[in-house]
């Protein structure tokens, strides 16, 4: 560890690490604004769910290399253009969040779902104080998911010169230099972590009822 | 879309089916770093996540290990490894193994302790050892879901497999990099095209495999007793 290089590429390192925050969030942010009503529409309309499904698969099995190459073909946007990374990692976050809020809102029992028409909830009261809290558990665990996954992906981005923490990784290995890449790892790791931790503790403080009489 | 004919120009370049740096010759290394990786990936993980299933004990531990292995940087870990040990396969089969023992271990894991306790119990209860109950009961019944969490290793590994170009190394990802260095962007997009392909190609082969090797009573097209109406409403997928 050269820890000189460290203090001296201070800014380097804060940018690359918000340019991977960048890259990694924003698309898990989009992805779920576009999962939720798409999803919603899945879980309501039972014949478009094995579609959805198919369609949702296709897409996550695309490798985010091909991706982050065939969007500037398609958006017209040039290679180098980080935009490219959040269309390819929104896709794929919103392929696997649609499953998720599907998944959630499939899994609301009928009773309940009359027993809330019953006691006088109206229709869209009822999906967003009934149906998506108990669904919550099953969006979270989408979420976890994607958002760690798009954390570690946005370092293969590197490859073709945009990927946040995954440049240090490039450079460091063009220059035989180990520190850049050990920083590079330190820092995605623990930015997964804390994304993980924050998201969990979202989970717990919009679910409080998952906790009751229960030891996990 | 002018792409479009320079990408269809790539493919309809004689020269680019034949010889060490041809499509076929790729496709296979490609494959090759795939299966390997995911075979040395499945050796490791089916026996821990069947003995972690079957016991309950240390699930905590490694769920959480493959959890945080999850979050290592595939591309970091490469070049880290080869700086270390200098280049060649076994830092990209490396790599590739630590991107696909999660999925693996924590499916197989959800599905042997999926199983309802009580075939457990009969099983037991009629004699069979815990090897047998392991391999002859939870196995058979966990294998839809260890074939899923088999079919999001390979595909990750799949995808992953490009970065091997960066170190050196053949595969489709050699495409994606000499296209780059060289700002030949329908090189580039035929790479990635061809990695896409073999995705789809591979899901495939673990959809029909899944249909061949799991029991019929498992996948709901069990041909001696109708299911009932009810039932047969709800989707059969089991991925």
């Amino acid at each position: 560890m050269d820890w000189d290089w460290l203090t001296s590429n201070r800014a380097l390192i804060t940018d690359l690490l918000t340019q991977h925050v960048y890259l990694a969030l924003v698309p898990v942010a989009l992805g779920l604004a576009l999962a939720l009503p798409i999803g919603f529409l899945t879980a309501r309309f039972a014949r478009l769910y094995p579609p959805m499904l198919a369609a949702s698969a296709v897409l996550y099995s695309i490798p985010s290399i091909a991706l982050f190459i065939v969007f500037p073909g398609i958006l017209g946007t040039q290679i180098l253009d980080p935009i490219n990374i959040v269309v390819a990692l929104t896709i794929y976050a919103g392929a696997l969040l649609v499953r998720s809020v599907a998944d959630g809102l499939r899994s609301v029992s009928d009773q309940v779902r009359q027993s809330a028409t019953a006691v006088g909830y109206e229709r869209w009261r009822r999906v967003l104080k009934i149906e998506l809290p108990i669904a919550l558990p099953f969006i979270f665990a989408g979420l976890r998911f994607v958002t760690v996954a798009n954390i570690s992906m946005v370092s293969v981005g590197a490859l073709i010169g945009i990927g946040g923490l995954g440049q240090l990784f490039t450079d460091g290995f063009q220059r035989s230099f180990f520190t850049p890449i050990i920083v590079g790892m330190v820092l995605s790791v623990l930015l997964a972590l804390c994304a993980d931790i924050a998201i969990v503790t979202t989970q717990r403080f919009l679910t409080p009822w998952t906790r009751a009489g229960r030891t996990t | 879309m002018n792409i479009l004919a320079e990408l269809f120009g790539f493919f309809a370049d004689p020269l680019r089916w034949s010889g060490a740096g041809g499509i076929p010759t790729r496709v296979l290394e490609h494959l090759w770093y795939t299966a390997l990786a995911l075979t040395i990936a499945t050796a490791i993980a089916l026996p821990i996540g069947l003995l972690i299933g079957h016991t309950g004990r240390g699930a905590f531990f490694a769920i959480n290990i493959g959890n945080a292995a999850r979050s290592f940087p595939s591309l970091g870990v490469l070049v880290l490894l080869v700086l270390l040990a200098g280049l060649g396969i076994t830092p990209v089969l490396v790599a590739l193994v630590v991107l696909g023992v999660p999925p693996i271990i924590a499916s197989t894991y959800a599905g042997v302790r999926g199983v309802d306790p009580a075939t457990i119990d009969a099983a037991r209860g009629m004699g069979m050892t815990e090897r047998g109950i392991v391999f002859k009961v939870e196995l058979p019944i966990a294998l839809p879901l260890i074939l899923s969490g088999l079919r999001s290793a390979a595909l990750q590994i799949v995808a992953t497999a490009t970065i091997a170009a960066y170190v050196a190394l053949g595969g489709l990802g050699r495409y994606v990099i000499d296209g780059l260095a060289v700002r030949d962007f329908a090189e580039m997009l035929a790479g990635a095209v061809l990695v896409a392909l073999l995705a789809i190609a591979i899901d495939v082969v673990f959809a029909i495999f899944g249909r061949l090797v799991v029991s019929d009573g498992l996948a709901g097209r069990g041909p001696r007793n109708s299911r009932p109406a009810t039932e047969s409403t709800t989707d059969q997928e089991y991925v």
